[in-house]
């Protein structure tokens, strides 16, 4: 069985304020994440303080974009064509929802390395990442 | 404080219909709760606390009791999603045991099948999620997925907890879905998320149910037989700020606190409402909650081990989530319900548990992938 990887449009909820630099770097082709100036800690999705040490000293990085699949399911019946929603873990620690793409979604695999892609939204500023097979 | 002893549940009562029309939201609310008072021999004027969540009309915990012509001195609008109505027990027994108030409503009811459920307004996390097609269905799978992956967990395992659910299902005349389905029925049944099938869904429906909670001098002058509430514990579980881990629930926490106020283990557990929003919800649930080893809840629910009179752990004898009933999306209340008629001896006599003294209920509400809520909650037959 094969099932052939689809572009879809890309919805985006309102973002709270805060929250544009993921958006914005995607659409600038960088993966940013947050992270703890005090604990060394990445975390996603990200907020103004840490949610590890409970520290306000937290800043935009740029992750480099690789990682391995956490979980992944192929959606079948809950839009007009198959996507696959997964968490992928960043080689810098945290675990991010997001879509495999670019390959035949039937051979996607627990623990398969992928790397960054970004997909344009609805939004012309605004791009999501996305993972395809590294 | 403990609440060990300090509420009984006077009275139950769960909507017959699956599929209404010409009712409101309200009205339907009010059938529920007319139903368990019924049930307890008690009249809306005993009612002197009001406990509810997000399916209710209007706002919180306000509107109902106006629409009843309630005078409460307690309200509680706890949204959990579907666990809610297991956390207003704990919180209606805190309330008593304080003095509070002495006979708390509880109410749940709501149209799933008009797609008129409620939803999560969005959260902080929503930006984050949202582009990516999050739905219920796939953020669970995707824990089913993992904890295969971890396990080595099967499909077949799964299917047996809906096979299972459907053997108690034939016996009420209310569930939605009545037919007893095998294995190879569920694996057959359409893919709506892999590994997740149509078969490893809830039903959806349109119904109801409400829950009395009493205080014990109350609980002495009722008809119905008495049920104690002898422990309860929640926990909320989320993306732990990025260490995700789908494999296990809120049980974990939630569990071993109302099992120590009950001072009774897995092993005293006679039958067992487990939250069956989808076939994973119970496997990982059962393992949290102690019935089996982390890991190996797959082998545990296999072959019939679920199914009252064959197995080791009756649970859902009602059929459940997967077959009878999950009123506007959200099971929780169903789930007391069968655990007090099992309690009572008044489940279905072909799946009545024999010597029925210690049941369990459990609820998981949200979802497995993002954000749940699980409580947990112990009575006994006194």
């Amino acid at each position: 069985m094969a099932t052939a990887y689809q572009d879809r449009k890309i919805p985006v909820a309102p973002l709270n304020a805060g929250d544009a630099p993921f958006f914005e770097g995607a659409a600038a082709g960088k993966l940013m994440v947050k992270y703890c100036n005090d604990c060394k800690q990445y975390h996603h999705y990200p907020r103004p303080m840490c949610p590890f040490c409970y520290s306000t000293h937290t800043e935009w990085r740029q992750a480099r974009g690789t990682g391995v699949v956490y979980s992944f399911s192929i959606s079948r019946a809950t839009g007009p064509i198959p996507y696959a929603i997964a968490y992928v873990t960043l080689d810098e620690g945290p675990t991010i929802m997001t879509n495999i793409v670019e390959t035949d979604l039937d051979t996607i695999q627990c623990g398969q390395k992928v790397t960054v892609v970004f997909k344009p939204t609805e939004d012309p500023k605004l791009a999501v990442p996305m993972f395809k097979p590294a | 404080m403990s609440i060990k002893g300090k509420a009984y549940i006077g009275g139950i009562y769960e909507h017959p219909s699956r599929k209404i029309d010409n009712k409101s939201i309200a009205e339907l609310h009010t059938e529920c709760a007319k139903g368990a008072l019924d049930d307890a021999g008690l009249t809306f004027k005993d009612v002197d606390a009001y406990f509810c969540s997000g399916d209710v009309p209007g706002l919180g915990a306000l509107s109902m009791p106006d629409y009843m012509g309630l005078t409460v001195k307690r309200q509680d609008s706890t949204n959990t999603g579907g666990s809610s109505y297991l956390f207003h027990v704990g919180h209606a027994a805190e309330a008593i045991a304080a003095g509070k108030c002495k006979v708390v409503l509880i109410t749940c009811a709501g149209f799933g099948r008009r797609g008129t459920a409620v939803r999560e307004r969005g959260g902080p996390d929503a930006p984050f999620e949202y582009p990516y097609g999050p739905v219920t269905v796939n953020l669970y799978a995707m824990a089913a997925r993992r904890h295969m992956h971890e396990y080595g967990t099967t499909s077949e395992q799964l299917a047996w907890v809906k096979v299972s659910a459907s053997h108690h299902a034939q016996h009420n005349p209310h569930a939605f879905l009545k037919k007893v389905v095998t294995v190879e029925d569920v694996l057959n049944s359409p893919m709506i998320a892999d590994p997740l099938h149509r078969m490893d869904c809830c039903v959806v429906t349109d119904s109801g149910g409400a829950v009395l909670v009493v205080a014990p001098e109350i609980a002495r002058q009722l008809k119905t037989p008495r049920v104690k509430l002898i422990g309860q514990g929640e926990s909320s579980k989320g993306q732990m700020g990025g260490h995700v881990d789908l494999t296990y629930t809120g049980a974990v926490r939630s569990g071993p606190v109302a099992f120590a106020e009950a001072g009774v283990t897995p092993a005293d557990i006679k039958y067992a409402s487990i939250y069956d929003s989808f076939t994973i919800t119970v496997v990982e649930t059962i393992e949290d909650l102690g019935f089996c080893k982390k890991g190996e809840g797959g082998k545990f629910v296999s072959d019939g081990n679920l199914i009252s009179g064959v197995g080791k752990l009756p649970f859902n004898t009602d059929g459940g989530g997967m077959c009878n009933n999950h009123p506007v999306n959200r099971g929780g209340i169903t789930k007391i319900i069968e655990a007090v008629r099992q309690l009572r001896g008044e489940a279905h006599p072909k799946v009545q548990v024999k010597n029925c003294d210690i049941a369990l209920a459990h609820g998981t509400g949200g979802s497995l992938g993002t954000r749940h809520s699980s409580a947990t909650m112990i009575m006994e037959r006194e």
